[in-house]
């Protein structure tokens, strides 16, 4: 579905280059983030809503379906065996799970003196805001930007893989505390520090199928759904 | 590679049975050898900075700093604070993951069977590592597993493979900072990372 129905939208904010958003999307409903305008990445953690101390786990999300890049089809487990989203469309294809996230002194490095936000910074405030801390932020995720993994371990950013209107749907599977920062990927090449304005919007999506992709991708996921609607199932 | 530290001069010399947790404060100079007894024994590791242990390991941080996702020889193990708290100074392996994580009972029910969750796991052992020193759960993050072998191709496909280790392989890391390890020398039984028998390991500390 690429056009969402205005009726079924609950939210729909931009979230200029440099911010920082943090919300609750409810089990059921569909953050979907667009690149407006070519981002130069965006980075991404979430934990559950109703019990913070479980949480995004990134080593969990790529062993367990084998891949390091995320994309449709695909799901974001949680450190408790459960999963947190379901990615039930992505147009962008980009989106990585190992290079972490941009500081104060990656940023300096980079563009050098200057306020430059930066996602750890970023994470902190939101965080703060949900009475976590610096102590809840583990490696996120990032989107919207490639990073290519060489045989003997090499990492690359790879240029030219923006696509402006392109989006990545996350169906909440449980109640999901999203924490977004919209500042260049700490690999991004450009020494102009331009991150892009993105769109935010949750909308009512439908009620998974019985054949679903995303809960019968493989036997893991389809376990990883039992351990979730167990959660929801008293 | 030639080991110049004699065991005779240890601090500290113990062999950590196979599926055992172990944890030790290492201040400043001080250096570590891991010594994989049997060979393709993974061992988790994370380290805390001991003075303030909101200061931790960074496994993504450590990849952006090198530029490569494994640990070997050179690596500086980055904390979230992007200061280095311990550096590999030999390493007879070659390379060391930091992308797959720790083994728990809940992601081994999601990746082996429902069952397989009350099987002992790695997150138990760091949980019991880390309770004396007064953390918890919440100060978990991405680990390193030293003798475990996971590449990661072009196309993003990342897999526990069969280890790269022999009989003997050693790493040695040096502490730049009053270090807080943490070791949970991994039980996993369902895939190739131990080789489906988890065996001992050695660790020696020398001021």
């Amino acid at each position: 579905m690429t056009d969402i129905d205005p009726k079924l939208t609950a939210l729909s904010e931009t979230v200029p280059g440099g911010a920082y958003w943090s919300g609750v999307i409810k089990r059921g409903n569909t953050l979907r983030i667009t690149d407006l305008a070519g981002s130069q990445g965006v980075a991404m953690l979430c934990y559950n809503a109703d019990n913070p101390i479980e949480r995004l786990n990134i080593a969990d999300t790529a062993k367990i379906q084998f891949n390091a890049f995320l994309t449709k089809g695909q799901v974001v487990y949680s450190d408790m065996g459960r999963v947190l989203f379901s990615i039930t469309e992505d147009t962008s294809g980009y989106h990585d799970l190992l290079t972490g996230c941009s500081n104060a002194a990656s940023n300096q490095a980079k563009y050098g003196a200057g306020d430059w936000k930066n996602s750890r910074d970023n994470f902190g405030k939101a965080l703060t805001r949900w009475g976590l801390g610096r102590a809840d932020i583990m490696p996120n995720l990032n989107l919207f930007t490639r990073i290519a993994v060489a045989a003997d371990g090499q990492t690359k950013f790879v240029e030219g893989c923006e696509k402006p209107d392109s989006f990545i749907d996350f169906r909440a599977e449980m109640n999901v505390l999203v924490v977004v920062s919209n500042c260049p990927h700490v690999l991004h090449s450009s020494s102009t520090y331009a991150p892009q304005a993105i769109q935010l919007q949750i909308w009512k999506s439908p009620a998974p199928a019985a054949n679903d992709f995303c809960r019968n991708a493989n036997p893991e996921a389809i376990r990883g759904f039992i351990n979730t609607d167990a959660l929801f199932a008293q | 590679m030639t080991l110049t530290l004699d065991p005779s001069t240890a601090i500290y010399n113990q062999v950590l049975p196979a599926r055992a947790p172990w944890s030790y404060i290492l201040t400043k100079g001080q250096t570590l050898r891991i010594v994989d007894l049997g060979g393709n024994q993974a061992v988790d590791f994370l380290v805390y900075n001991a003075d303030d242990s909101s200061e931790r390991y960074s496994a993504t941080d450590t990849i952006v700093h090198q530029g490569n996702i494994f640990v070997t020889t050179g690596t500086q193990l980055l904390s979230n604070e992007g200061n280095p708290i311990m550096t590999v100074l030999h390493d007879s392996c070659g390379r060391h993951d930091t992308s797959g994580g720790a083994c728990s009972c809940e992601s081994n029910s999601v990746r082996f069977g429902l069952d397989k969750k009350y099987q002992h796991a790695c997150v138990e052992n760091f949980l019991a590592a880390l309770a004396p020193h007064g953390l918890g759960k919440r100060d978990l993050v991405s680990n390193i597993n030293f003798f475990m072998n996971v590449p990661v191709s072009a196309d993003g496909k990342l897999e526990i493979v069969d280890g790269i280790s022999e009989p003997g392989s050693v790493v040695e890391l040096r502490a730049e900072m009053n270090a807080l390890v943490a070791i949970s020398n991994c039980p996993q039984m369902n895939n190739p990372c131990n080789a489906y028998n988890p065996t001992p390991i050695q660790l020696i500390i020398w001021d």
